[in-house]
């Protein structure tokens, strides 16, 4: 009625790759954070379609627990961005160097 | 070819190519700003999949508050600070995320269940809440507790944060006095 499952985790895997290559290439924390935030919404996507595909309520459930994760992650992890642009004035990761010797 | 159908793949084309647009800008404040667009297809989406009370939380918590804090901290760095390039090993990580892709790709298909189509049906609110503390309520404890400790870190995060700064002040006041 609707569409096919396949297609609904080919959208899935789609997004998750792409917030994989976010992750991984740029070099900026913050951009390292949205690509973190990019598979998880990847990975919701996927719970959703699975829980209209089974007709099961967990799927929605763990899109809300997937929810308040990503919301503590994302402000944990911006405060560490905060803290350690205070300390060396730089949001690049090769920058943190302070322990070579 | 039902009007549902071709509601998805408009959604599933907006979510995608947001995404990429995301993904792809130097400045991390254009790239929110393309996010949100893609969290609000993702909302309209989870609203055709049956989901209308995760639609309106993803609404509200992903695409208004959780956006709107990454925008409040990139406006707390310099200009110079808010673009940077790619890193040197861009290449290995494209070709990583395709790897995964294709991998995926043939799961999924492979799978004999994947060309069952979805039949609709929708999740009232009150049913799902039901449910949720009904079966889930130690995890939706434990989840609260999650938030809790994320609170204390961040509060601890920011206190050492002032320390480390009174003591850069004192220093500054010994070399200059």
């Amino acid at each position: 009625m609707i569409v096919p499952f396949g297609h609904v985790f080919l959208l899935a895997g789609l997004i998750f790759s792409f917030g994989l290559i976010c992750l991984v290439a740029h070099r900026n924390l913050i951009m390292t954070l949205v690509g973190v935030e990019v598979m998880m919404n990847g990975a919701a996507i996927a719970f959703v379609g699975a829980a209209l595909r089974w007709h099961l309520m967990e799927g929605q459930a763990f899109m809300l627990f997937i929810l308040a994760v990503a919301a503590a992650e994302v402000s944990v992890g911006l405060a560490i961005v905060v803290n350690v642009y205070r300390r060396t004035g730089s949001i690049d990761p090769d920058r943190y160097d302070i322990l070579k010797g | 070819m039902t009007v549902y159908s071709v509601i998805f793949y408009i959604l599933a084309i907006v979510i995608l190519v947001s995404t990429l647009l995301a993904i792809t800008r130097r400045q991390p404040i254009h790239a929110v700003l393309y996010l949100i667009v893609a969290f609000l297809g993702t909302a309209a989406l989870f609203f055709l999949l049956g989901a209308p009370l995760l639609a309106a939380f993803v609404v509200i918590l992903y695409a208004g508050a959780i956006m709107v804090l990454v925008l409040f901290v990139i406006m707390m760095f310099q200009q110079s600070l808010r673009e940077t390039g790619l890193m040197p090993q861009w290449g290995h990580a494209a070709l990583l995320g395709v790897v995964f892709l294709a991998v995926t790709v043939a799961v999924v298909f492979k799978d004999p269940g994947s060309a069952m189509v979805l039949k609709g049906a929708a999740v009232q609110p009150k049913d799902f809440g039901r449910f949720l503390f009904d079966r889930y309520w130690l995890a939706v404890e434990i989840v609260s507790i999650l938030l809790l400790v994320a609170l204390v870190a961040i509060l601890q995060i920011a206190k050492r944060r002032g320390a480390a700064g009174d003591e850069g002040e004192k220093r500054e006041k010994e070399v200059h006095p």
